[in-house]
């Protein structure tokens, strides 16, 4: 360069970044808290309902049918039912997920609500209803309060659930 | 317990635009890069800065880019007690209509002054671009403008 003032060679500025950020300081309250610390020793946390008896994962506090306090606290399996299911075919920016991959609604044991979680470990065709999962967590040491402890679900081997099992959680 | 208390965190939502700038705001910032002030021609011969592409008033094309600056006078300005992160100094400053030498249209920027009794209308400034290897063709390449001949 013969003068270094200059960025000629760069050519002319066509475009600007003008990225739209947000901070926030996020709180879940008192229920999710309970879910994201289960999370952080590698189990899945949820809560009943002392009126119907559901059980809810993340619960939010309350019974959205009875509107009563969900106060007791109940473990989950570690494998659940997958009751439906996506598979994302078209990239988009920020994503870091190899495609095709498969988003799936997933039926803890022990649980009256599905849960979204990703599926690994098995062809994006050969997905189905009422397949049997587990979760697969990162390594004890990476736990954290967070989503992020899950890595994925995968096949466990068991026999598909019947759809009666699941069929009102669709 | 701590199990009872409710967790927070820190969370940060943003996108990523990066919008298409045109011709002549493509030529400004190009020139912001270049170290250059840079307004445009109106159609009655008044010199337009920020450059427009139409002309404000006749709504007709703007002409030839011609340059102004370095220095201008403070049309009007607000002090800034305390800057925010995204503001351009991360200490007080004013924000300030600069009218650059040469143009008849002001400009939005930052004066670094030091303090709020350092400034007044009608006081001339001048401008301080980054340092050249920082530029990358945006408002923020002017890092602010300056009292003309001192302070700051
Ligand atoms: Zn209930």
């Amino acid at each position: 360069m013969a003068d270094p003032t200059t960025t000629e060679d760069l050519g002319p500025v066509t475009t600007l970044a003008t990225p739209i950020r947000l901070d926030f300081e996020f709180t879940p309250g008192v229920a999710q808290s309970r879910f994201l610390r289960g999370l952080e020793q590698g189990k899945f946390m949820g809560q009943r309902c002392p009126t119907c008896g559901k059980v809810y994962v993340p619960s939010r506090g309350s019974c959205p049918t009875d509107g009563v306090p969900t106060t007791e606290d109940v473990a989950l399996a570690n494998v659940g039912t997958v009751t439906t299911y996506c598979v994302v075919n078209v990239p988009f920016a920020g994503q870091s997920i190899e495609i095709p991959y498969i988003c799936a609604q997933v039926l803890l044991d022990g649980a009256n609500i599905s849960f979204m979680g990703l599926i690994q470990e098995i062809p994006a065709d050969q997905i189905r209803m009422g397949m049997r999962v587990e979760a697969v967590w990162v390594e004890p040491d990476q736990l954290t309060p967070s989503l992020e402890s899950v890595r994925y679900f995968r096949p466990n081997g068991e026999p598909d659930a019947d759809y009666e099992t699941y069929k009102e959680y669709l | 317990m701590p199990d009872s208390e409710a967790l927070h965190a820190s969370h940060r939502l943003e996108y990523p635009y990066s919008r298409s700038v045109g011709p002549v705001i493509g030529a400004f910032l190009t020139g912001l890069r270049d170290g250059r002030l840079l307004g445009v021609k109106g159609s009655n011969g008044s010199v337009i800065v920020p450059p427009t592409e139409y002309d404000p008033t006749t709504g007709d094309d703007t002409g030839d880019m011609v340059d102004v600056g370095p220095g201008g006078v403070v049309e009007s300005w607000a002090w800034v007690s305390h800057p925010l992160p995204k503001h351009p100094l991360t200490t007080p400053f004013a924000w300030a209509l600069v009218r650059l030498d040469g143009a008849d249209t002001a400009l939005l920027h930052a004066v670094d002054s030091g303090g709020p009794d350092e400034l007044a209308t009608g006081d001339r400034v001048t401008v301080r671009f980054r340092p050249a290897a920082e530029r990358i063709g945006a408002m923020a390449d002017i890092e602010a403008f300056v009292p003309e001949g001192g302070a700051a």
